[in-house]
C-alpha cells in the first residue's frame, strides 16, 4: 500500500479551533455520492501542506482545511448538510 | 448518534515529561505531567506540538494510553514511526522536557462506561494504546460489562502492555485477551504466524447477535480488513468504530 492516510477522528483538533462542539461526531452527506457518515469516518490526508477529507465511498473531497499564521481555511465543498446532536438550550 | 456538548475553548498546555517506561525494543511510555488536565473519555486524543527555535512548529495527535483516573497522563511512541514529532518523543524527550499538548478532543472513537453492551477490542500493533485506556478505564470505573481484546501482533516481543495484559486477565473479572502473532509466535503456540482472519475473530470476539460495541485500532491497512472481517460476520456498520494511525505497525 503506497497510499498514506488516516482518517476523520484526526480532524477533532484541528476543527475545535473552528468550532465549540465535536464535529467529528456529526452526521455528513457526500456531494458526489449521497453516502451518509460522521465525519470520524472521512478518510483523511494529513502530509500536506493541510487536511483533506475525502468519502470513504467514493474518494472526492469532502472538505479541506489549512491552518496558516494568523487565520485558517475551511473548504467544505464535498458535505451537503451536517447533523448535529445538540442538547436544547436551557 | 453520539452525544454532542458545548466544549469550550480548546488550548495549548504545557505538559511536562515525569517518567519514562521502556515497553518493548520498539515502544515507550511517556507519563506526563499536565497542570489542570480537564480529564478524559476513554479512546479519546491529544495533539502534540512541537516548536523549533526559529519558530517552525508541527503538530501530530496521539491516544490516551491512561485511565482518566490517574493524576497523570500517559502516551505510547513508537520508535519506527516517521515524521517529525515521534522520533523527539521515541528518542530525544526526557523527564524534565516541556512541550505543548492540547485535548482531550475526539468523541468518536470512545467508550462510555454507561454503555452496556459488550465490547469487542481489535488491536493491530500500538493501536491498542487507546484499547488500553478503554481498558484501564473499565478496571478503574469497577465496570462489569465484559470485555474481548483481540491483539494482532509481529510477535510476543513487539506485545506492548502484556504483563499488565495477563495481570489484568486475571484480575479483572469478564476481560479477555486473544494474541494473533502474524511473524513469530511463542514456543509451543498451536497456530502458526498468520493475519487476523474470520475464524479467529469468530473464535476470539463475539457472536454478531450479542450486538458487540467494535472498536478497532491499527495501521490503515489492518483497520480496513478486520472492519470488513467485522461486518461480514452480521456486525452492524454503525457498530464497528475505527482509528487509523497510517501506515506500518503490527
Amino acid at each position: 500500500m503506497t497510499d498514506v492516510w488516516v482518517d476523520g477522528n484526526e480532524l477533532a483538533g484541528p476543527l475545535r479551533e473552528l468550532f465549540d462542539v465535536d464535529v467529528t461526531v456529526a452526521r455528513g452527506r457526500c456531494v458526489g455520492c449521497g453516502r451518509e457518515g460522521m465525519v470520524a469516518e472521512a478518510i483523511v490526508f494529513d502530509r500536506a501542506p493541510g487536511l483533506v477529507a475525502r468519502c470513504p465511498g467514493c474518494n472526492s473531497v469532502l472538505l479541506r482545511m489549512v491552518r496558516g499564521p494568523g487565520r485558517a481555511w475551511l473548504d467544505l465543498r464535498g458535505v451537503t448538510c451536517l447533523e448535529f446532536a445538540l442538547p436544547d438550550t436551557p | 448518534m453520539a452525544r454532542t456538548a458545548i466544549l469550550g475553548r480548546l488550548i495549548w498546555r504545557v505538559a511536562t515529561v515525569a517518567e519514562i517506561r521502556e515497553e518493548t525494543d520498539a515502544a515507550r511510555t511517556l507519563v506526563l505531567d499536565v497542570p489542570e488536565w480537564p480529564g478524559h473519555v476513554a479512546g479519546q486524543h491529544v495533539d502534540v506540538r512541537l516548536t523549533a527555535e526559529d519558530g517552525y512548529s508541527t503538530q501530530r495527535s496521539f491516544s490516551i494510553a491512561s485511565a482518566p483516573d490517574s493524576s497523570t497522563l500517559e502516551l505510547m511512541v513508537q520508535r519506527i514511526e516517521d515524521g517529525e514529532v515521534s522520533p523527539y518523543l521515541a528518542g530525544v524527550a526526557s523527564p524534565g522536557d516541556r512541550f505543548e499538548l492540547r485535548g482531550p478532543v475526539g468523541g468518536y472513537f470512545t467508550w462510555q462506561t454507561a454503555d452496556p453492551a459488550p465490547v469487542l477490542l481489535v488491536a493491530g500493533g500500538s493501536g491498542i494504546v487507546p484499547l488500553m485506556c478503554m481498558i484501564r478505564t473499565r478496571a478503574a470505573e469497577s465496570s462489569r460489562v465484559p470485555f474481548r481484546l483481540v491483539y494482532s501482533v509481529r510477535g510476543p516481543s513487539a506485545a506492548v502492555y502484556a504483563t499488565e495484559l495477563a495481570r489484568r486477565v486475571r484480575d479483572d473479572k469478564g476481560l479477555d485477551v486473544a494474541y494473533v502473532y502474524t511473524r513469530a509466535v511463542p514456543d509451543g503456540w498451536p497456530r502458526p504466524p498468520g493475519r487476523l482472519d474470520a475464524v479467529r475473530l469468530g473464535e476470539a470476539g463475539w457472536p454478531a447477535q450479542f450486538e458487540p460495541s467494535c472498536y478497532v485500532c491499527g495501521p490503515t491497512g489492518f483497520v480496513e480488513a478486520a472492519a470488513d472481517l467485522l461486518v461480514a460476520a452480521g456486525n452492524a456498520p454503525e457498530r464497528v468504530k475505527t482509528e487509523r494511525f497510517g501506515p506500518s505497525g503490527g
